[in-house]
């Protein structure tokens, strides 16, 4: 409105107008994008503190986490060639398929240093996909829960009903290749007691499978796929049940089988009864047999450790790189001649 | 507004006429004038009062609406006989519908729209797939949960728009219209929408029209109505409407009861908002009617106590319903570029489910023979007895499912969140821009407007800039400035500063005081002369001077209440401002024009109220260039009045006149011209009664004419515009915008190239030039303005030639001009005019102008017609990758908006044709830096992280799960969940990135304003480009390494199971990817924090809730590994170790080669901005000082 001379009145008039109904955009600090905030920036400091942070951090923790795999004991043996007899070397299926011959092998572990009670036994399996895509799936939980469910039997093909139709519990190819290799242990022919109890989640015991379904049915088709199941015990009792349930996430895993509740002493021998029932002959499987203690990281595992001893010193490394470099190469942040127009003013 | 390019050119000669290449089509405009030609039959004289000047594509449409209506094609209307009009209830009643759903039709006819977004077929495709049982993948409900979710939030948002339309239909529709009730005659109320076709209304002051009416009757005794046509057209001006004098004797109403004889043909509804054709029959005689007889829905009466009419076209028939379209679609360069790398990623897809599918293939082979037994695999079904095949039919078909599966498992490697976020980030920025008090214009009380909401970031990426000049450049307020009297100039009121207490110039009449409503600074000296009585030749001359300027035009005054009761405003409608310019200089120098009726003008002559007959009036056209009107005035006399553009002017004048004062005219009209005004001529002539009886009756004649009326016409215009007597010149400013040479040089230094285009003549466009600073004295101008394509050729020659020898100077000028950074050494400018363009463009002369104009700095392109604009555009958009920008404000601007690839239309005092066409609308030209530097900038920053950052979450995850694939005999098992997977991009990740798409801010306002060349780092795609976008997918792909396989080395041999292991990675790499954005956050803002934190929050609320749930194999997994020391050592090694390269790498380019954007941010935050922008300003003024 940049009218020479304008008339006053009209003016006035107008602004009165303009105030009715005015468009202006309420001012507020969110609408302007004014909002204080908080500005980071990879200052010097910053990169070199963040890194020399990392390190100290993280090379006591994979100090700490080396100790502690150090610290576990663990006994690993391979049965699954060695169980088979010399003249059934050649057709291992065959053997193991067989309902005639004997499966017993037995063998003598030594302990190679003290090992606390709990001692853990677990059976660790090769090369069996248990993440299967076809595999994992095939199981019913509505039917593993409760009783009223007992005829779901969806995803469970092909062991889902016997050949008269009536439903198999538990249903499916995880429940139906339940292992059933067994172990016993002896020292100096004293039976060792195996603590078989609790080595399921108590979640799963409580939630996922009932106390009042009962198995039925079960391993009885033309193809056994690994153990049976007592018919009287529920199946919130079966542990071995539940723990097999619980799939492995990657085709090399252990499960637990039980719990040795004594101490071990170094250089004990310790003979072991296995009946090597589970075929896993028919797909270059492999089974092992593993005593171990535990420790706050699991297992006897040195990989987390060394990665935290590498990136510890790897940042360490960098914080001293970073200083190395900021000091050769010194430049004040924000400093306007660093700007391409005033570096070359020419090409401006 | 029907988009076919139609304009009005204004009056005057000098600015935005259509410059007419080709003979202008012979058939006539004036069929609307035969009947007030009758009204005003008492007169003796046809009655010009109403005038408007057409452009030559409107003047073609209505000769061709000229032709006779076919009585099958058109609609019969019986006046005051709805149900005679429309037996068969054919016609819509008078209710509107903008919404476009009804709550039945909404699901289908918006699952339809959405649906034509490709990718969403993609994505429907993907989950019909995985409803086949052999492709499941995921449940039923999760697999369509993505698609669900996008679907619903674009549906929502539709709905709601659809509903707020829904809501002001309904108001629309319930608006009360008077109707006549053909047994009472009274008028009565009614409903809008319950309106029809045939229903006679009646219509108060500054009441909106309920539909399109033909006019009955109004309260002037002429017939005459006045309209405002602001909802339609945008032109605030009034525009004049009739009523037919058969009707206007007897109003329907009480006094004469309808009689079913009034029947009207009108032609069948359309869109063109300028054209109505169609005839009446009354009492047996034939009238035909026009455009000026109807009065269309949307306009609101004014002026006119009340009108009377009969509604031809109701509800969605109406022009302006028919009119109403969308905003045009365009598509943001990013996001092209976009999907660029979708296609990109989509290969990736294509590769990595081969690789499975390849492996899968390759696995079976090898285990063929394992896997009859194998537990987990049981080819063999031996359920009922038979030995046959469990689910398994071969190597081919395995491998095939395989692809398709991991397809369905890989599907996030496409973004389908991305779409929707870019969508919210897009409302988010509008919402910003729209709020933003920089670019609210208080003049017009208008803020800034988001047409188009999908290219927003292509505002950070403009390269050129072309530019209308008037009302965008310039206010478009005309200002008179000088006259020049029979050569001698008058500027006093320019020169004087001081307010001249005498300016105005006040009537008394009664008690009533009458001034105009804009007085203009006076030069003393002419104002003596002026108050002489004309003694001498000088006084004499000057009084014709400004009677002509107060008659010869088609200004129609208006007396406007103040609050002074006393006090009365006489406000000049016109509809060109240089018109009304002219009229209130007039004014302001004692010739006020009062009062205009039809026939006559009453005009108060320093304080003697004259009443002049206009007798005819010959309007404008591009042919002639000036218009002209004969009038008789008080003492009997008969004269004509012209004024045109000099050269138009100067070939008519008398041959024995004095030379030098028609030199001195002419050096005064160069004067002014360089100066930047506008400039008028203005001569008369006075009549003899025989001269005058002749032109009568050829003017009669002609107007009569039913054939080549308008030919005839302007053939009768020439005959009688000769021999004038030149009584001087007016200089008119044209006033640049506020801002506007800071406004270029501060686009100049953001590397942004402006061009001018105008249809302003060559002398005006570069001073106008020179006075927003676009052209320089240090610029080298080269002027191209042939007729012919020969000197054309030569002309480019030489600049090229020219260009070249300076190329031997500098190194490379053409490169630099190319990328933008121009040389300084040798600036040049290009100005070329439409003549020349018409014999460049799309000939082979283009590729030399395309050379020549880019080398220069500034390009100006002086009278060139809409369509040349847009070539003009178009020359850039074809043959280079840049972005371009067109702003203007007039209906010749529109096709040039329309043709860039961002349009913005100036909401000003040219009608809205071109902030309809446009993308963005503001009020104002100066805005246009806050715009592009501001949140141009940010919006396409923000744009383009969130792409690279959208494409690089997914990818983290795709890659994650195709490791894990990797150890599952590649049969895609997911061990996240698969309600994880799904609940990924649109929940776990989604809010973070749109709150920074919306409010992340690289750079202060303040520091992009100071520092204009940061801007350049849009133009060179510097946020998003094939580099990054590698470097992205790169560090994806450490991360996802990171993520998976710390945790599958430290759980490998455990006891660690498939959901447990699964509900590790998902919280990892959901934090991974949060923190990776956190380190990129420009500014953390409260919002910031509770979006990125609360998300990492909600996905662990949402993977515990899943791990409640009994069904899920997962029950309870969650609690158990977070019990466990290994699952956080996990936890934070993955997170450094994902994170390490990418902070490195960032803390090493910011330090080592930080970019300008690096170091403007450290400025800001060390507050070394003020101390540079004082050293700024100090070599600007020095710069200035040279």
């Amino acid at each position: 409105m940049n009218v020479p001379t304008a008339d006053p009145a009209l003016e006035a008039d107008a602004a009165v107008e303009r105030k009715k109904k005015s468009k202006k955009p309420k001012y507020s600090r969110f609408t302007q994008q004014e909002l204080p905030a908080c500005k980071p920036l990879l200052t010097p400091t910053i990169v070199i503190s963040t890194f020399a942070l990392i390190g100290i951090l993280f090379i006591p923790i994979g100090l700490a986490s080396l100790s502690a795999s150090e610290n576990v004991v663990e006994i690993v043996y391979r049965y699954d060639t060695e169980c088979i007899p010399q003249q059934s070397q050649d057709d291992k299926v065959a053997f193991i398929q067989s309902s005639a011959t004997d499966k017993t092998c037995r063998t003598t572990l030594t302990v190679p240093k003290n090992m606390k009670a709990p001692v853990h036994i677990y059976y660790e399996l090769y090369n069996f996909y248990q993440n299967h895509r076809r595999y994992v799936k095939n199981r019913n939980d509505k039917q593993l829960r409760s009783k009223e469910y007992e005829l779901e039997t969806t995803n469970c093909a092909p062991e889902a009903t016997t050949v008269d139709g009536s439903p198999i519990v538990p249903c499916g190819l995880i429940a139906w290749s339940l292992f059933n290799d067994t172990y016993s242990f002896a020292i100096q022919n004293k039976a060792i007691e195996v603590n078989k109890k609790n080595i399921a989640w108590q979640s799963d015991k409580d939630e996922k499978f009932g106390s009042d379904v009962y198995p039925k049915n079960f391993q009885q088709g033309g193809l056994i796929g690994g153990a049976k199941l007592n018919e009287s015990i529920p199946l919130s009792e079966q542990e071995d049940l539940i723990v097999w349930m619980r799939t492995a996430a990657l085709p090399q895993f252990r499960k637990l089988y039980g719990r040795i509740e004594t101490d071990l002493v170094a250089n004990e021998q310790i003979s072991v009864t296995i009946q090597n029932n589970y075929n896993t002959y028919s797909f270059e499987g492999e089974k092992k047999l593993v005593l171990s203690t535990t420790s706050w990281i699991g297992g006897k595992n040195d990989f987390l450790g060394v990665a935290y001893l590498t990136v510890g010193s790897l940042c360490l490394f960098l914080a001293l790189a970073f200083i190395v470099l900021y000091l050769l190469k010194p430049r004040t942040l924000g400093d306007p001649s660093y700007l391409s127009w005033n570096r070359n003013p020419d090409r401006h | 507004m029907a988009g076919d390019g139609l304009t009005i050119s204004r009056e005057e000669e000098e600015e935005e006429e259509e410059r007419s290449l080709a003979p202008l089509p012979s058939s006539g405009r004036h069929h609307r004038r035969k009947s007030s030609a009758s009204a005003a039959s008492r007169d003796g004289f046809p009655n010009p009062a109403h005038v408007r000047h057409l452009s030559r594509t409107e003047t073609e449409r209505l000769a061709s609406s000229q032709r006779e209506l076919a009585d099958s094609n058109s609609r019969i209307v019986f006046i005051g006989d709805p149900g005679g009009s429309d037996p068969r209830f054919e016609t819509p009643r008078n209710s509107i519908r903008t919404a476009k759903y009804s709550p039945i039709t909404f699901l289908p006819r918006n699952l339809f729209e959405q649906f034509r977004r490709l990718s969403y077929i993609y994505f429907l495709a993907i989950v019909i797939l995985n409803q086949l049982p052999q492709l499941a993948v995921f449940g039923r409900g999760a697999s369509a949960l993505p698609l669900a979710f996008v679907l619903l939030v674009t549906a929502v948002k539709d709905a709601y728009e659809d509903w707020r339309r829904h809501r002001s239909d309904r108001i629309e529709n319930n608006r009360a219209a008077s109707v006549l009730d053909p047994q009472s005659g009274r008028f009565l109320s009614k409903r809008w929408k319950e309106v029809r076709v045939g229903e006679v209304l009646k219509v108060l002051a500054n009441e909106s029209i309920p539909c399109d009416m033909v006019l009955l009757a109004t309260s002037d005794p002429t017939g005459v109505a006045y309209i405002q046509t602001i909802n339609l057209d945008g032109e605030s001006n009034l525009k004049t409407r009739y009523a037919k004098q058969e009707t206007m004797s007897r109003p329907p109403g009480e006094d004469h009861p309808v009689d079913s004889a009034g029947v009207i043909r009108c032609e069948q509804p359309n869109r063109n908002i300028y054209g109505f054709l169609g005839n009446m029959e009354v009492d047996g005689k034939r009238v035909s009617l026009g455009p000026a007889n109807i009065i269309l829905r949307g306009c609101e009466l004014k002026n006119t106590a009340w009108v009377i009419g009969v509604a031809v076209y109701t509800g969605s028939e109406t022009k302006v319903m028919l009119n109403s379209s969308g905003a045009p679609s365009k598509r943001s360069r990013l996001e092209t570029r976009m999907n660029r790398e979708t296609l990109l990623l989509s290969a990736i897809l294509i590769a990595l489910c081969s690789v499975v599918a390849i492996c899968n293939g390759i696995w079976l082979g090898n285990h063929s023979d394992d896997l009859e037994l194998a537990q987990f695999f049981r080819k063999r079904d031996y359920s009922d007895g038979d030995d046959k095949k469990y689910n398994y039919s071969g190597i081919g078909t395995q491998v095939f499912f395989a692809f398709l599966m991991s397809v369905i498992v890989f599907q996030i490697m496409i973004p389908i969140s991305l779409y929707i976020s870019m969508e919210l980030v897009r409302l988010g920025q509008a919402y910003f821009m729209v709020r933003d008090a920089n670019l609210y214009d208080e003049s017009s009380n208008s803020r800034f407007q988001c047409r188009a909401l999908n290219i927003n970031e292509d505002l950070g990426q403009i390269k050129y800039v072309f530019s209308d000049k008037t009302g965008t450049l310039t206010e478009n307020k005309m200002e008179f400035q000088c006259a020049s009297i029979r050569g001698v100039d008058y500027s006093g009121g320019r020169v004087s500063s001081r307010d001249n207490g005498e300016a105005h110039y006040i009537l008394a009449a009664g008690k009533q005081i009458l001034k105009p409503k804009m007085s203009v600074k006076t030069d003393p000296e002419l104002v003596r002369l002026l108050k002489n009585k004309g003694d001498t030749e000088q006084g004499k001359r000057a009084r014709e001077f400004f009677l002509a300027l107060a008659c010869c035009n088609t200004i129609v005054p208006l007396v406007v209440d103040t609050s002074d009761p006393k006090q009365k405003l006489i406000d000049y409608q016109g509809e060109s401002p240089d018109e009304q310019a002219l009229a209130y200089a007039a004014a302001s120098y004692g010739f006020v024009l009062i009062e205009r009726t039809s026939g006559h003008i009453i005009i108060d002559v320093l304080g003697n109220r004259q009443r002049y007959d206009v007798l005819g009036l010959h309007e404008f056209d591009s042919d002639r260039k000036r218009m002209s009107v004969i009038v008789c005035g008080p003492d009997k006399t008969i004269n004509l009045f012209v004024k045109g553009a000099d050269n138009s002017m100067f070939g008519i004048i008398q041959n024995k006149v004095d030379l030098s004062m028609i030199d001195a005219t002419k050096a005064n009209l160069h004067a002014y011209s360089s100066l930047g005004l506008r400039t008028l001529v203005v001569g008369m002539r006075e009549l003899s009664r025989k001269e005058f009886e002749e032109w009568q009756s050829a003017y009669e004649n002609a107007n009569t004419s039913l054939m080549g009326r308008g030919k005839l016409l302007r053939a009768v215009a020439s005959n009688v515009e000769r021999e004038l007597h030149i009584l001087g010149a007016s200089g008119i400013e044209d006033k640049l915008q506020e801002g506007v040479p800071e406004a270029i040089e501060s686009m100049r230094q953001a590397g942004i190239k402006v061009w001018v285009l105008t249809g302003d003549k060559q002398e005006t466009a570069i001073s106008i030039g020179f006075s927003c600073k676009l052209l320089t004295e240090a610029m080298t101008q080269i002027v191209i303005n042939c007729n012919s394509e020969e000197s054309c050729r030569n002309k480019l020659q030489d600049a090229v030639a020219m260009y070249r020898k300076f190329a031997v100077i500098s190194p490379d000028p053409f490169e630099n001009a190319l990328t933008g950074t121009g040389s300084t050494k040798v600036s040049m400018a290009l100005i070329i005019d439409g003549i020349s363009l018409v014999y460049i463009l799309k000939t082979k002369l283009e590729e030399e102008l395309f050379k020549v104009a880019t080398a220069c700095d500034v390009v100006l392109c002086c009278r060139v017609a809409p369509l040349q604009k847009a070539g003009i555009v178009s020359l850039i958009k074809s043959r280079t990758d840049d972005m371009t920008l067109a702003i203007g404000d007039g209906a010749n601007d529109v096709s040039m908006i329309q043709t860039a690839d961002v349009g913005i239309g100036i909401s000003g005092q040219e009608g809205r044709q071109a902030v309809m066409a446009s993308d963005f609308a503001m009020g104002q030209f100066r805005f246009l830096v806050p715009l592009l530097l501001v949140h141009g900038h940010w919006n396409y920053q923000r744009m383009a992280y969130m792409i690279l950052y959208n494409f690089y979450r997914n990818a983290v995850f795709v890659f994650i799960l195709f490791w894990y694939v990797l150890y599952t005999a590649y049969t895609l098992t997911t061990a996240i969940t698969e309600w994880s997977t799904v609940l990924y991009s649109i929940v776990y990740t989604a809010l973070p990135t749109i709150v920074v798409g919306v409010l992340d801010k690289d750079l202060s306002r303040k520091t992009l304003m100071k520092y204009p060349q940061l801007y350049r780092s849009g133009q060179r795609d510097e946020r998003y480009n094939l580099k990054l976008f590698t470097l992205t997918m790169m560090d994806a792909v450490w991360q996802s390494v990171a993520t998976f396989y710390i945790p599958y080395l430290a759980y490998r041999q455990s006891t660690v199971d498939v959901s447990s292991l699964g509900d590790l990675w998902i919280l990892a790499v959901v934090i991974l990817v949060n923190i990776h954005l956190a380190t990129d956050v420009f500014r953390w803002y409260w919002i910031t924090h509770v979006a990125v934190w609360g998300c990492i929050g909600a996905t662990l609320i949402c993977v515990i809730i899943i791990d409640c749930i009994w069904t899920l194999p997962g029950y309870w997994a969650i609690f158990k590994i977070m019990g466990t020391g290994l699952f956080w050592l996990c936890l934070l090694g993955v997170i450094v170790a994902g994170m390490l390269p990418h902070f490195s790498v960032k803390a090493l380019k910011e330090y080592l080669m930080p970019s300008d954007i690096q170091i403007a941010r450290e400025m800001d935050k060390f507050r070394r901005i003020n101390a540079a922008t004082m050293e700024i300003q100090m070599n600007r003024f020095s710069m200035l000082q040279l």
